[in-house]
């Protein structure tokens, strides 16, 4: 199993498309946290980095299935496919080698946004001035927003052997649980409470404050879960 | 028994692609699966490798059964698929690596077995290309170095030898037949002279069904007596051969006939008295021999 994640690993950094992926995503959260008019933190006036936690996830929702789609979409056009399901490693390792590789790979993608943080630690006043506790949390809570959207981008690229099929069902899948729920939440009123309750911004809203509520994330490990075994049951099937 | 394949059969949805199929492979033997394109090889591999399940049947290799323990028979069975895919991204050792590391070898036992395959299929000059730079003969000996790497005792090699130069063909062939010593090899295609040059079983498949299967030299022995070609310039009348002993008559042309007879040597007595006394002018008289390409003609072109 260890094999196959370093391939994965290995593979993302020996394309382009890989350090493309990187770039885009860090000019784009780049421009929204520091330049752009409507959302800089300079121009808020607060030591705090709320534009970053609530506009990465829409950011995520582009990038996650760009890193997933080719995950398995890719070696099923290629026919590689074959030689990892007739290897003795069990179908759910194959994914779950997939599935950590794609994890590892947000992370050190938004490794780089903890220069943000100590900017931020620096010009506050006086220096320091900053909620790191908060910061942390919120940082914990985009990393498991993370990992939710790249099981939809697993799941999304196991239906398909088109990696552009693959990002569009992950990008639309991924804004209709995190947007769409909560908007058709307001727009049915008896189902609402419960729409709200399954979609994705709603758990993540409270932690991208910095709070770790037991509840959401043991949400979040549920909806991960879940959705991975729905992929398993795909990628199962011979 | 190496292999055992039970009454094998596969529907793709209403298409029935394997219909019943059952035959055995003896340790060390090389057996040829053949069949026209889409008869079912694939999909018999397919299944034998436990990357698709059958709808009946189960395929036993060396006593453990795919469709139950796939993870313990695919340790024993090195498989290259048809088209022979492979990561045009990675170095050939870290293919190699790779490929062994699914297969749970690690550390210097794994370096020994990726170095000991290069040099067996000869890709040592190559190692330091990807394998997207490579010749297609090239990564055909990549695809095979990739089925030894965890020293299986079992190989499946489907169509092998598709879209390679003659030179390159002759090279693999060999290829596969020195890596062959010591084990069990199952080879699909459908160059009747690769069969004839390396295997000694054949079994022959026809719209999912086995139509033939046994000894290459059982099969290609002669059993219908002998088969000629007779062609002339001027239309042949099938009255003129009224008088001579024939076993079968076929028209392939109103100036051509096939023709089959129990004694050659009256044959073409009778034959050329003919062409003497109607004056006519001979374009072919040959005896065709009994090839497997004939017994595969034979066999595949009638509908089951």
């Amino acid at each position: 199993m260890t094999s196959l994640f370093w391939k994965e690993i290995n593979a993302f950094f020996t394309n382009l498309t890989g350090y493309v992926i990187m770039a885009v995503f860090l000019a784009a959260l780049g421009l929204i946290v520091w330049v752009f008019p409507g959302t800089s933190v300079l121009e808020y006036g607060f030591s705090d980095l709320e534009a970053l936690f609530s506009y990465t996830p829409m950011v995520f929702m582009f990038l996650i299935p760009a890193i997933t789609m080719r995950m398995i979409a890719e070696e099923k056009k290629s026919g590689t496919w074959e030689l990892l399901m007739t290897s003795p490693l069990p179908v759910w390792q194959i994914m779950l080698a997939k599935y950590l590789a794609t994890l590892v790979l947000i992370a050190l993608t938004l490794l780089p946004t903890l220069v943000y943080y100590y900017s931020i630690v620096q010009l506050g006043d006086p220096v320091g001035n900053i909620d790191s506790a908060g910061f942390f949390g919120a940082f914990i809570g985009l990393l498991l927003m993370g990992a939710a959207m790249a099981s939809i981008g697993m799941f999304s690229s196991s239906l398909t052997d088109n990696q552009i099929v693959a990002f569009v069902i992950g990008v639309f899948t991924s804004f209709m649980l995190y947007i769409g729920l909560s908007a058709m939440a307001e727009l049915s009123g008896q189902w609402g409470y419960l729409l709200e309750n399954i979609s994705l911004s709603y758990h993540y809203e409270s932690m991208s404050k910095g709070v770790i509520g037991a509840e959401n994330v043991f949400y979040f490990a549920a909806f991960i879960g879940c959705i991975l075994t729905v992929t398993w049951g795909i990628i199962s099937k011979k | 028994m190496s292999i055992e394949v039970n009454n094998l059969s596969k529907f793709y949805g209403q298409q029935k692609a394997l219909d019943g199929i059952s035959f055995q492979a003896k340790p060390g033997q090389i057996l040829g699966f053949l069949g026209p394109n889409g008869a079912g090889k694939s999909t018999m591999m397919k299944i034998a490798t436990g990357f698709l399940l059958p709808d009946q049947g189960d395929v036993i290799i060396r006593g453990v059964s795919v469709t139950k323990h796939p993870q313990v028979v695919s340790k024993m069975v090195g498989y290259l698929p048809e088209h022979n895919p492979l990561y045009l991204d990675m170095y050939i050792p870290e293919f190699l690596s790779f490929m062994g590391g699914l297969y749970q070898l690690k550390g210097k036992d794994l370096a020994n077995k990726v170095s000991r395959v290069m040099e067996e299929c000869g890709l040592m000059p190559e190692k330091t290309k990807k394998i997207g730079q490579l010749s297609k003969g090239y990564r055909q000996r990549v695809g095979l170095a990739k089925t030894l790497v965890h020293d299986p005792a079992i190989i499946i090699l489907d169509e092998p030898t598709t879209g390679l130069d003659p030179n390159q063909l002759v090279e693999i062939r060999k290829l596969i037949k020195t890596i062959s010593i010591n084990k069990t090899l199952v080879l699909s295609t459908h160059i009747m002279q690769e069969v004839e040059a390396i295997c000694e079983k054949v079994v022959i498949i026809h719209r999912g069904k086995i139509v033939a299967q046994d000894l290459l030299q059982n099969l290609t022995a002669t059993e219908k007596g002998f088969t000629f070609v007779l062609a002339t310039e001027e239309t042949l009348d099938m009255e003129w051969f009224s008088a001579f002993t024939l076993s079968d008559l076929k028209v392939l042309a109103s100036n051509r006939f096939l023709i089959r007879t129990p004694d050659p040597q009256l044959f073409r007595k009778q034959a050329l008295n003919l062409i003497q006394e109607r004056q006519l002018n001979l374009v072919e008289l040959k005896q065709e021999n009994k090839n497997l390409e004939a017994v595969f003609h034979e066999l595949t072109q009638k509908p089951v």
